[in-house]
């Protein structure tokens, strides 16, 4: 393999592979039926008080 | 659609096959773009007269480089009309094929220095050294009188062109053998350089500093300044590429 | 017991170990970072035997603290102080080098003070001391958060702190010694690199291993932006910092590459040390505290994945319009061009995605000056990111490259898009990490937006105009065909704008002054008496409902 046959696959096959790969994750992500998923992961951030671990202000014993 | 989905959640809530997702990514542009460029006799063409440095502009080139010379002083001629008017005959890719590291800079808030050999005397590139506002008024250059008080203590010459050759600089044995003996000789207007030019085609070897009872780092610097861009002979080559 | 004697008996041998190196190293500044290791280890000695005494030994050093229901935070804590350490020191040499470009005689004539030794310190001290250790606590931070678990090997995070702090101790001498790669951004010797990576690997373990440790089920995108870029800055290290050294005794190595290669290498490694140290990275901090600090989550979570892959699969291509015009292959060039131009879509929709995170909630700009602080950092993320595709297109590029423009845009980037978050993040952070019911005062935040976003202003603006002003008087021709401009008529043409840059680079040093005290007085629980941040005018006698007036 050469320089010339190196690059030619580069910008050929190996662009498409990486647009299709990158069109196949973007599609994922606004597939039906995961609204709910992420609005789920958005909202995480925020149950901080439900079950365990402390956080927020004044309510922490610091060592 | 439901195995499909599925297959999604996995991805976002696996961290293995999330990190592995994420190296492909980063790895294929990096392959792509740099790989190629390692055929290198493709990507740099021969040009004759680019020879490694001697062990004398090897350790002025090492004292650039800890000065950090790079920060405001390019090596990098480009095709430009104005830039080759200024400085010299645009850069080719051979001219930097020994250097390890590369030295094209990124800023110039000093000159460009790919074509500064030869263009000022030795004397000048001392007194420059040592007080840049005392040749050139405007200049905002630190000044590095240092250099010509310290003595050239470049270490074991062999080993640095040892280190050179494992990386792919051709020095023959003779040359890694003579290199502490190469790095006086060139600085010493008295000593023989026959040796020194049959290894290291078109070296100058003089006293550099203009104090020849020591071989400082300035001699070293200066040596290395006048030779930046002096091995390859654009007068004799046919007409290059036009610059735009 | 036994274990104890052990790991001081290490220590002790790795303390002799390094002292001896120092004592046959073959140049100064190897023996000076030999020397420092030596006492790094007879400090680490010190602290294990002393510890001891006070029975921290049961825990040992691996084992968690005693309370699994509070968060691992004390790296944080330590990261927090580090990170406004760091960054005073890298801001202040900052304004110093700048001072010696309006005045040369700054550089007093001495080899350790010069330029061209303080300016890798200063730009090493500001992206990886202050923006890596910024990024090293908030990362810790968000990932136990998020995850709902404390950090996975905690004695494994504090040696990642340590480590770091270590590595730029030995960074930040070796400048000042002459010690340099003399590749930007990854000027460190080998045997530096060499523990960085052993640094590194174990910071990628802490928070892999605290990811996998979860017990949310989905991995928070934050953790996506912070993974990439721990991953990423791995390989780019690795690959960059290849290099055979003259001896195992000495600072002074070879890179791997020359010439066009390693050109390419280098920017390869430098874009994307931009990429992904100082935009991956902090979008993760972006995407955790800008909704946090706004009380909302992020405007569409979709968008931040997108945001995510299109970021990841383009930088990495972006490296070459570092060297347009240059030896490099003109194929390589144009490729680095149309990514970096691609990449302007990411950006922007990361931006649009951060700052509608706070739609509905505007008035916030006004009441928040740390929700303002990250308004602006997000508007300098969109027009560094749009300033940079820009300048990436050759024809701008032969004007702008190697002009005090790209400084400019560097500028703009990293004190109004890295800077801004990342203090933002720490007025977010000082207060809950040791637990104070607020900051000392919130006045004191907005002088510092204040003095920080003029002080961005003043040295965006005047790095214009200098860049470009360079740019076009190295270019004149006369009306006889020559160049009308001499280099060093150029030079001393710059210095109004030089001192312009000096002065806005003062302005940042004193908004972070600020911070530091601001800071200082939370953490010792003070809280200064100050009027509210919002006075939306209140009259009690006008508070009340018109009663008709019975006619007279």
């Amino acid at each position: 393999m050469n320089y010339e046959a190196l690059r030619q696959f580069a910008d050929s096959w190996g662009l498409l592979f990486m647009a299709l790969l990158w069109l196949g994750f973007a599609l994922w992500t606004f597939r039906p039926g995961a609204r709910h998923h992420h609005d789920d992961a958005a909202q995480m951030i925020f149950r901080e008080h439900e079950t365990g671990g402390k956080d927020g202000l004044g309510e922490q014993d610091n060592g | 659609m439901s195995t499909f989905t599925q297959k999604h959640k996995k991805l976002e809530r696996n961290i293995t096959l999330l990190s592995v997702f994420s190296l492909i990514a980063v790895v294929i542009g990096g392959i792509v773009e740099i790989a190629p460029l390692f055929w290198i006799d493709n990507t740099v063409e021969e040009v004759e007269g680019v020879r490694p440095y001697t062990p004398l502009e090897l350790a002025g080139r090492n004292i650039y480089i800890r000065e950090g010379c790079y920060t405001c002083h390019s090596q990098m001629v480009r095709p430009f009309r104005d830039e080759v008017e200024r400085y010299g005959h645009y850069s080719l890719a051979a001219e930097s094929m020994y250097d390890h590291p590369f030295q094209w800079g990124s800023k110039r808030t000093g000159p460009d220095l790919a074509r500064v050999g030869g263009r000022y005397s030795d004397e000048w590139h001392v007194q420059h050294l040592i007080d840049p506002r005392s040749v050139v008024p405007e200049s905002i250059m630190p000044p590095y009188a240092f250099l010509a008080e310290k003595d050239l203590n470049a270490g074991d010459m062999s080993a640095h062109l040892k280190a050179m050759s494992r990386v792919g600089v051709p020095y023959t044995k003779e040359a890694i053998a003579a290199a502490n003996e190469d790095l006086v000789a060139q600085a010493d207007a008295e000593a023989s350089t026959t040796d020194l030019l049959a290894r290291y085609p078109k070296a100058q070897a003089r006293d550099f500093d203009g104090n020849p009872d020591r071989l400082t780092e300035m001699d070293a610097l200066v040596a290395y300044l006048q030779m930046i861009g002096t091995l390859v002979d654009f007068e004799k080559g046919e007409a290059q590429e036009q610059p735009r | 017991m036994d274990n104890l004697v052990f790991r001081a008996g290490g220590w002790l041998a790795l303390a002799a170990l390094a002292f001896m190196a120092m004592a046959l190293a073959a140049d100064g500044g190897f023996a000076v970072h030999m020397g420092i290791i030596t006492i790094a280890c007879l400090i680490v000695l010190w602290v294990t035997v002393s510890k001891a005494d006070y029975g921290a030994i049961a825990r040992g050093i691996i084992k968690s603290p005693a309370d699994p229901g509070i968060y691992d935070d004390e790296p944080i804590r330590w990261g927090v102080i580090a990170t406004l350490f760091w960054g005073m020191a890298g801001f202040a040499v900052g304004l110093y080098i700048a001072l010696q470009l309006a005045f040369p005689v700054l550089n007093l004539g001495l080899e350790y003070t010069t330029f061209g030794r303080l300016r890798p310190l200063h730009t090493s001290a500001v992206i990886f001391a202050f923006g890596g250790n910024a990024l090293i606590a908030t990362s810790f931070y968000i990932v136990q958060r998020t995850c709902r678990a404390r950090l996975a090997f905690p004695g494994l995070a504090r040696f990642v702190f340590w480590g770091y702090q270590l590595f730029i101790v030995l960074a930040a001498t070796g400048y000042l010694l002459g010690v340099t790669q003399s590749k930007e951004y990854a000027e460190p010797e080998w045997y530096v690199d060499l523990w960085l990576t052993i640094v590194w690997v174990s910071y990628a373990v802490v928070f892999i291993g605290t990811i996998v440790k979860r017990s949310e089920p989905h991995i928070y995108v934050a953790n996506w932006f912070f993974l990439s870029f721990i991953l990423t800055v791995a390989m780019l290290h690795l690959v960059n910092g290849l290099a055979m050294p003259v001896s195992l005794l000495g600072a002074k190595s070879y890179s791997a590459f020359a010439g066009v290669q390693d050109a390419l290498t280098q920017w390869w490694y430098g874009h994307n040390a931009v990429g992904f140290f100082l935009t991956a990275g902090f979008l993760g901090m972006m995407y955790y505290f800008v909704p946090k600090q706004a009380e909302r989550p992020v405007y569409s979570y979709r968008l931040s994945i997108i945001h995510f892959w299109s970021l990841i699969f383009l930088y990495i291509w972006a490296g070459p319009h570092h060297l347009h015009y240059t030896a490099l292959p003109d194929w390589a060039q144009t490729l680095g061009m149309v990514f970096s131009v691609i990449l302007w879509m990411p950006s922007w929709g990361g931006m649009i995605n951060g700052l509608m995170t706070l739609n509905g909630a505007w008035e916030k700009i006004r009441t928040d000056p740390i929700i303002r602080m990250m308004v602006i950092a997000l508007a300098f993320y969109g027009m560094s990111t749009f300033e940079g595709p820009m300048m990436s297109i050759k024809a701008v590029n032969s004007l702008s490259h190697y002009t005090d423009w790209t400084i400019g845009h560097v500028h703009s980037g990293a004190l109004g898009w890295n800077g801004m978050i990342t203090f933002a993040a720490l007025y977010y952070l000082v207060p809950r990490l040791w637990g104070r019911q607020r900051l000392y005062s919130l006045r004191m935040v907005n002088w510092h937006f204040w003095l920080a976003t003029f002080g961005i202003v003043l040295y965006a603006a005047s790095m214009w105009v200098a860049g470009i002003m360079q740019g076009l008087m190295w270019r004149e021709y006369g009306a006889d065909g020559y160049l009308v401009y001499s280099f060093s008529e150029v030079v001393s043409a710059m210095l109004p704008m030089y001192l312009i840059r000096a002065l806005g680079g003062l302005m940042y040093l004193a908004g972070a002054a600020i911070m530091v005290y601001n800071v200082w007085m939370t953490v010792a629980g003070k809280l200064r008496e100050e009027k509210a941040m919002t006075e939306t005018p209140h009259n009690e006698a006008a508070d009340k409902p018109i009663v008709a007036q019975p006619a007279e």
